[in-house]
């Protein structure tokens, strides 16, 4: 079997940019329809069910209505800052997808296409780099608006964001480490080949991740930038109509591609299981897996493969919206120093001491001559599953994400501190945040 | 009942747990989310079952022969606390009285009812009926032909011997 070539190469690509675009912004229109039934249900109620049957029809009637919303442009704002911001956000938001393989390779009589748009050799970087420009929208919208809240929702965006984009780094490195590869075509071809996702192997960096992208989307419990109750709506406070729309628009294409990406990281991309859907290009050949003496075992793609692989990939990205909204419509936003705490005290040191002890464990394991599969995958499993009940009974404890009663006792000791009767009889006052931890 | 304070005891931090309480929490609003039972109520179908003692849009009623019941005495825009009723009245051959014009403005009423109280024959009532929307807000002055027209049910008054209406 051979790559696509030539001027069907063309055609196919233009084809999977346009299915793959149509699809996104289908999803993340529906995303929003998702959004406000799963939490009406979740509070009991039913939810927008007018418009259409079910409400299918609801995302584009709210379409229609942001077209016809008057464009507000305060007096006061920065015009062109405030007109690009929200131009900047949307186009990180969506290009992260081009990177992210979403089936098996299809087979066509012009030869095999990939079902990816770009199969970048820098892949997770590409992703990294791009997710992060998405900050530059939501502080520059914050700022050119002229608005304090909007400018506080953009500060809070980049302390945030950057805050969490080193988590979301360190919790990459263990997943570099098993793959020894970039693209993410590799990773979904190594979690082929282990037989276990990596879910379970690098299970602590699976929920380190996890988080991350919670934050990295602004997402409640994370929505320190837009926090309604105290900043209106943050950021986006002076936008309308289509500026607006294309603030929502990012917000939920960044949590999208933040399913599929935890989807192709953790869940095994398009992988279903069992070894019949493997395929990847080894030495121009698609291969299935390599036999016992070394020898490659070809793969035949098939237009049926790619369907049911485009399904499974489908369904994981699916469930992890399905816990994005289920998430937000449970936990109440943190406070902002917990946000700060969780990052810098929590997540960056987790993510480092996960970093060297899966490094050691890796390096161990090819020392004593571990071939890479199912039993290194278990290994990995163990020591992963021990570091992950560390993290949550540390986590567990009120250390970092404590909640009133914390803060009152710290409370109560800076004001037994305060009126002098200090138990340790030296006197001296001590700020409220010098005690406790 | 004297009023009195709970002090509800904040658990020590050591004892407290985010994760566990944040999977609970989950897990209760999963239980709410497929729990089938909904409490929205699909409005136009699903009409409001209103208390007989509601008292919304005003209706007049009529005689047999479709003139209206009301004798122009003047009571009710006198015990109107709101000044929304505006009545002309006149007198016919036979010496009845009759109202010329019988206005009521929807948006001054205050929905007390004490028209219908007052009403020595019965004539004006407020009725168990809300959805009086309308486009422009000249609608909302209903007049007599109007008032004549209504057909929801009457308000139930409150009668001292039966104090809930049961």
């Amino acid at each position: 079997m051979e790559p696509i070539s030539g001027v069907p190469a063309i055609v196919a690509m233009v084809a999977k940019v346009l299915g793959l675009f149509t699809i996104l912004m289908l999803v993340v229109a529906y995303a929003t329809l998702a959004e406000r039934r799963i939490s009406a249900w979740i509070q009991d109620r039913s939810g927008p069910n007018r418009v259409g049957p079910f409400g299918l029809l609801q995302p584009i009637a709210d379409g229609i209505k942001n077209f016809l919303k008057e464009e507000t442009l305060p007096a006061t704002a920065n015009r062109l800052f405030f007109v690009l911001a929200p131009m900047i956000t949307i186009t990180p938001a969506l290009v992260v997808f081009a990177v992210i393989p979403v089936a098996a390779p299809l087979a066509t009589p012009w030869g095999v296409v990939d079902m990816i748009v770009a199969d970048v050799p820098i892949g997770i970087l590409y992703v990294l780099a791009l997710s992060s420009l998405g900050v530059y929208g939501l502080v520059l919208g914050g700022w050119a608006s002229n608005n304090k809240y909007a400018f506080l929702g953009g500060l809070r965006a980049s302390a945030q964001m950057v805050s969490y984009e080193v988590a979301l780094g360190l919790s990459l490195i263990p997943v570099l480490m098993l793959v020894g590869n970039v693209t993410l075509t590799e990773m979904v071809w190594q979690q082929q080949q282990m037989g276990i996702w990596f879910a379970l192997p690098l299970s602590l960096a699976f929920i380190l991740f996890l988080i991350s992208a919670f934050a990295e989307s602004n997402r409640l419990p994370f929505d320190m930038p837009e926090a309604e109750s105290e900043l209106v709506t943050g950021y986006h406070t002076e936008y309308s109509s289509m500026k607006f729309s294309q603030y929502m628009i990012a917000e939920f294409g960044h949590m999208v591609t933040a399913s599929a990406l935890m989807a192709t990281l953790f869940l095994g991309g398009w992988d279903l299981p069992g070894t019949w859907d493997n395929a990847f290009w080894h030495e121009g050949q698609l291969i299935r897996g390599f036999a016992e003496d070394g020898s490659v075992l070809m793969a035949d793609a098939a237009w049926w493969k790619t369907l049911v692989t485009f399904g499974a990939f489908g369904v994981k990205t699916l469930f992890f919206l399905l816990v994005y909204i289920w998430v937000r419509w449970t936990l109440p936003r943190f406070r902002y120093d917990q946000v700060m705490a969780l990052g810098w005290k929590v997540m960056l040191p987790t993510g480092l001491g996960y970093a060297m002890l899966m490094a050691v464990t890796i390096l161990s394991l090819d020392t004593v001559g571990m071939t890479y599969g199912f039993t290194y995958g278990l290994v990995l499993t163990g020591v992963s599953g021990l570091a992950t009940l560390a993290f949550l009974f540390f986590i567990d404890r009120g250390h970092t994400i404590a909640g009133a009663a914390a803060l009152n006792r710290q409370r109560a000791h800076a004001a037994r501190h305060a009126r002098g009767d200090n138990p340790a009889g030296d006197g001296q006052v001590v700020l409220p945040s010098a005690v406790g931890d | 009942m004297a009023i009195s304070v709970k002090v509800m005891e904040r658990p020590e931090p050591e004892e407290t747990s985010y994760l566990r309480a944040a999977l609970s929490g989950m897990a209760l609003t999963f239980k709410h989310l497929i729990n089938p039972v909904k409490v929205t109520q699909q409005y136009p179908e699903e009409q409001t079952d209103l208390h007989p003692r509601w008292r919304g849009t005003h209706r007049m009623e009529v005689h047999a022969d479709g003139r209206p019941k009301c004798v122009a005495c003047g009571l009710c825009p006198t015990v109107c606390p709101a000044n929304c009723i505006r009545l002309v009245g006149g007198e016919d051959d036979q010496g009845n009285r009759y109202p010329i014009v019988y206005e009521i403005d929807e948006f001054r009423c205050i929905f007390c009812g004490m028209c219908q109280e007052v009403c020595p024959v019965e004539a004006i009532h407020v009725g168990r009926h809300f959805e009086n929307a309308e486009y422009t807000r000249d609608r909302f002055v209903y007049d007599l032909d109007r008032l004549m027209e209504q057909e929801h049910p009457t308000t139930l008054l409150w009668d001292p011997s039966d104090p809930r209406s049961e």
